[in-house]
C-alpha cells in the first residue's frame, strides 16, 4: 500500500471509485469481500445465499458511493450494507414456521429457584475456544438457533451494533430486541452447556 | 429476589443498566445463590464465546473472497 497512512489512502481509494477506475473496484472487493462474506453467511446461513448477499451488497455500494460521507470508514460503510443487504435475503426467502425455543429456556419451580442444577463448565471460554474444533462447534450451534434470534444475536453480539441500531434494521422496539437477545443468549448457553460442561454427553 | 427474578435482570445486569436497589437485591441473591452465581458465568461464557468463535481471529474468515465470487462482482457492475 506504498507509504500513504490509511486514511490518505481510503481517501484517495474513495476518488478512485467515483471515477469509475476499475482496478480500484477490485481492491476493495478482494480487500473486503471475505469479511462481508462471513457476515453474510452468519446472518443468512447457507453459502449460496452469502455469495449473493456479498454480490448484492458490493453493487448497492457502488452505485451509492456519492452517499458516502468522507467522515465514515469505507469498512464500516460496507460492512452495514452487506447488514442490510443479508436481513433483505432472510426477509424474501421463502421460510418454514420457526421452531421455538421454549424448550432451550430455563425451567423453575413453584418456588422460583432453577429446576435445573447448573454444573460448571471445564474451562474457561476463550482457552476453550483456543482450539479451532470448539469454535467450529460454537458456530454451528449459533446457525442452528431459529433466524430470529439469531439474526439478533449476530448484530448485537458478534457484529457489536448497539441495541438501538439492532432494533432500528430489524423493525423491532429497543424492548423487544432485548428481549429476544435475552432468550437467544439463554438458549445458546444451553446449547453449549453439553459441550462445555463437566458432565459430558 | 428469587433466581426467576434475577434470570429475569440478568439481561440488564451485564448490560450495567439495573437501577442502584435493584442490583443491590441482584447482587445479594448472587452471593448467597451458587446456582445463579454459576448460570452467570456460563451467560456471561455464552456472549463471549460468540464474539470469540466468530470473531476476526476466526480461522473461518476467508483471507481472500473466492476468486470467481470476485469475478462475478465485477462482472455484474458492468451489466
Amino acid at each position: 500500500m506504498g507509504s500513504a497512512t490509511p486514511v490518505d489512502d481510503e481517501t484517495a481509494l474513495i476518488a478512485q471509485l467515483r471515477k469509475g477506475d476499475e482496478a480500484a473496484f477490485e481492491r476493495v472487493v478482494r480487500q473486503y469481500g471475505g469479511r462481508l462474506l462471513a457476515v453474510a453467511r452468519r446472518i443468512v446461513g447457507t453459502e449460496e445465499d452469502a455469495r449473493d448477499v456479498v454480490q448484492d451488497a458490493f453493487l448497492n455500494a457502488f452505485k451509492s458511493l456519492d452517499r458516502f460521507e468522507g467522515n465514515a470508514k469505507l469498512s464500516t460503510w460496507l460492512h452495514r450494507i452487506a447488514v442490510n443487504a443479508a436481513l433483505m435475503k432472510l426477509r424474501t426467502r421463502k421460510r418454514k414456521p420457526e421452531q421455538s425455543i421454549d424448550t432451550l429456556l430455563p425451567g423453575f419451580q413453584d418456588d422460583g429457584h432453577f429446576e435445573e442444577r447448573f454444573q460448571s463448565w471445564e474451562e474457561p471460554v476463550d482457552k476453550a475456544l483456543e482450539r479451532e474444533e470448539n469454535r467450529e462447534l460454537v458456530r454451528q450451534q449459533i446457525d442452528a438457533l431459529p433466524d430470529s434470534y439469531r439474526t439478533v444475536l449476530v448484530l448485537r453480539d458478534i457484529e457489536g451494533l448497539d441495541t438501538e441500531e439492532t432494533a432500528k434494521m430489524l423493525g423491532l422496539s429497543v424492548n423487544a430486541t432485548k428481549i429476544r437477545l435475552h432468550r437467544a443468549r439463554q438458549a445458546l448457553r444451553t446449547m453449549l452447556a453439553p459441550h462445555f460442561g463437566s458432565a459430558r454427553a | 429476589m428469587k433466581c426467576r427474578e434475577l434470570a429475569e435482570f440478568l439481561f440488564d445486569y451485564v448490560s450495567g443498566d439495573l437501577a442502584v436497589e435493584r442490583r443491590e437485591h441482584f447482587e445479594f441473591h448472587l452471593s448467597k445463590c451458587g446456582n445463579c452465581h454459576e448460570y452467570l458465568v456460563q451467560y456471561q461464557m455464552t456472549i463471549k464465546a460468540g464474539k470469540i468463535a466468530c470473531g476476526d481471529l476466526s480461522d473461518e474468515l476467508p483471507k481472500n473472497i473466492p476468486e470467481d465470487l470476485v469475478k462475478a462482482v465485477l462482472a455484474a457492475r458492468k451489466i
